[in-house]
């Protein structure tokens, strides 16, 4: 329904021209990784400037997952780090399961609470969760961690997701927004009919409000799955360590000689892939989860 | 968002089982509002409400996790203010906000105008979401490598076009921008996608008034755009600057605070003094003062761009 039409088409053309140069931009760093992935550990110093790969191979995927039996001699190159990355795209699927599944019901429960039912205190607590969006993360990860310490749940998944698991200020305020966006009538007429609160939100409330559930799952799990700094402080052991937490230690661990381009990309590639194929496969979906995660 | 109304097969369905007293409790709306909301209240007060307290607590203390904290009143907040280090780390977050957010803003509306004018398809607005999916740390290796003085992939660029290679982590000069560039790359797009849903909802009518009463481009993007969307703006402009004042991962991935002190921005530093010289108590103190100074750049951004007022009407 683009009704614009320009008395300058050159404006346009300028306009489509701008707007490829910024999808360049956005997607050309996405290459590069993934192209660089896919070059032999040997054909990297010849590859540099080139946009293709060099010596296209499966390898370094391989490697990194640990597909790669020890003693193959192309494993014993100097150069080469041990990287076990498989075990930390486990541990990102554990973390993230952990932290987002249990945060979004109990944030949908509470949200109800604050959308439908009436109770003391109700306002002013509502009013306490919102106010806890603005204490930054800055603020809070000193006292949560030395909460997590003292629990003697360093470098555990229940000390990494903890934090979330019950309810994010975020999740309470976008499900009870959207709660309340609807009308109350046909929950009223299940009351009369004898429904309790229970069978009202598991019979009503969730499966009426699916798709909000589902935008804040989106958000939610990318935001999981891309966090580091609190797993960076909770769980540094190769046992809980997830992607962005190993990604780093790859990184840091190999500071005397060249890092281990292809192997590093291939980990950035791997762990940035679970993402693009939900852009993918539900781009409108991923999209409008986005765009809506601003309306306030 | 509108949804549909399934049909309720099971409305009169039989009340969860229980003794008669358990079944009128449980027909209690108030007990039933807090029984909703305990888990998400356990979460709040363990994870918030008392770690905002402790934090302010623990800012009055010497602490070094070892031995019991040592309560030392506001030393803490004496020493800061004579800390040259705090300052200076106050001064490279604000230049790091000023690199990354103006151009992040601009770039955003711009592509957002570029969306609303020429094409919204999904397809499009999923590459410029792209890298706001992929995490800091994954964003920051990439760059790290595209911008490695040896092989990088820019370099060789930079390069073909007779503009030299450069150490854009390690030069003091370059470091900052470089990183305020690789948060750009990464949050543009999203911006874009939030101003471009605030463009949807300019009743297009408007436009065309304009356009009969031969208005430019220009003076319609200032006249009409920019004022309607200013809730918008508002709305990215104060959740960025919050986020921006905390820059931590792309630090901790590529420059870890330096060359010297030219990317130690205020999370780093208050990072580095709990946990690399377990000074929990100054810390604390520092990220108090944070908070007070975020909450004062909110309120002033508030004020400045006048949230509260519609230009509707």
């Amino acid at each position: 329904m683009k009704t614009t039409t320009s008395p300058l088409p050159i404006g346009r053309w300028l306009g489509y021209a701008a707007l490829i140069v910024f999808a360049l931009i956005s997607l050309g760093p996405l290459w590069i990784a993934f192209k660089t992935a896919l070059t032999g550990p040997n054909a990297l110093f010849a590859s540099g400037g080139s946009v293709l790969p060099n010596d296209t191979t499966l390898f370094n995927f391989q490697r990194v997952l640990g597909f790669i039996d020890p003693s193959d001699p192309r494993l014993q190159q100097t150069g080469l780090a041990k990287i076990t990355f498989f075990r930390a795209l486990l541990n990102s699927v554990i973390f993230t399961a952990m932290a987002v599944i249990p945060q979004i019901f109990f944030s949908a429960t509470a949200a109800y609470a604050f959308a439908r039912l009436r109770f003391p205190g109700r306002d002013l607590l509502f009013f306490l969760f919102i106010a806890a969006t603005m204490i930054p993360a800055a603020v809070l990860f000193i006292p949560n961690f030395i909460l997590i310490h003292d629990l003697g749940w360093l470098n555990t998944f229940q000390g990494m997701a903890a934090p979330y698991a019950l309810m994010t200020p975020f999740a309470v305020f976008f499900l009870r927004q959207m709660f309340i966006a609807t009308p109350k009538d046909v929950e009223e007429a299940a009351r009369v009919d004898g429904a309790s609160y229970f069978s009202i939100f598991f019979q009503m409330i969730l499966p009426i409000h699916g798709p909000s559930l589902a935008t804040l799952a989106i958000l939610t799990t990318v935001a999981t799955w891309n966090e580091f700094f609190w797993p960076f402080l909770i769980g540094r052991e190769d046992s809980v360590r997830v992607i962005a937490v190993a990604i780093n230690a790859f990184r840091t661990q190999q500071q005397a000689g060249v890092p281990d381009w292809t192997g590093l990309m291939a980990c950035t590639v791997l762990g940035a892939l679970p993402m693009v194929a939900l852009l993918v496969f539900f781009g409108r979906k991923v999209v409008e989860s986005f765009q809506f995660s601003g309306m306030k | 968002m509108p949804t549909p109304t399934p049909i309720l097969s099971d409305a009169s369905s039989p009340p969860l089982g229980g003794s008669r007293s358990h079944k009128r409790l449980t027909e209690s709306e108030g007990f039933c509002g807090w029984l909703f909301i305990t888990p998400a209240l356990i979460g709040f007060t363990l994870f918030y409400l008392v770690p905002t307290i402790r934090a302010f607590y623990i800012g009055l203390t010497n602490w070094n996790l070892l031995r019991a904290p040592k309560f030392l009143g506001l030393d803490n907040y004496v020493r800061l203010f004579g800390d040259q280090k705090f300052w200076s780390s106050i001064w490279v977050t604000v230049l790091y906000v000023l690199y990354n957010i103006p151009v992040q803003t601009v770039f955003g509306l711009l592509i957002a105008v570029l969306l609303k004018r020429l094409t919204g398809s999904v397809v499009i607005r999923s590459i410029m979401l792209a890298p706001f999916l992929i995490s800091n740390v994954i964003a920051a290796m990439i760059w790290f490598w595209m911008l490695d003085p040896v092989l990088g992939f820019l370099n060789f660029l930079l390069q073909s076009l007779g503009l030299g290679s450069h150490a854009f982590f390690s030069d003091e000069n370059l470091a900052l921008p470089t990183i305020a560039a690789i948060n750009i790359w990464r949050h543009m797009g999203y911006a874009a996608l939030l101003f471009y849903t605030g463009l949807q909802s300019i009743p297009e009518h408007l436009y065309e008034a304009a356009r009969i009463e031969g208005a430019s481009q220009w003076k319609m993007f200032t006249a009409i755009t920019l004022p309607l969307l200013r809730p918008t703006i508002v709305f990215v402009l104060v959740t960025s600057v919050i986020g921006s004042f905390q820059i931590f991962d792309t630090i901790a991935v590529t420059t870890q605070g330096g060359p010297g002190t030219a990317t130690r921005t205020i999370v780093w530093y208050i990072y580095q003094e709990a946990f690399s010289s377990m000074r929990m108590g100054y810390a604390s103190a520092m990220s108090t003062v944070l908070f007070v100074g975020l909450v004062l750049v909110t309120l002033v951004q508030m004020r400045v761009l006048r949230s509260g007022e519609s230009d509707l009407g």
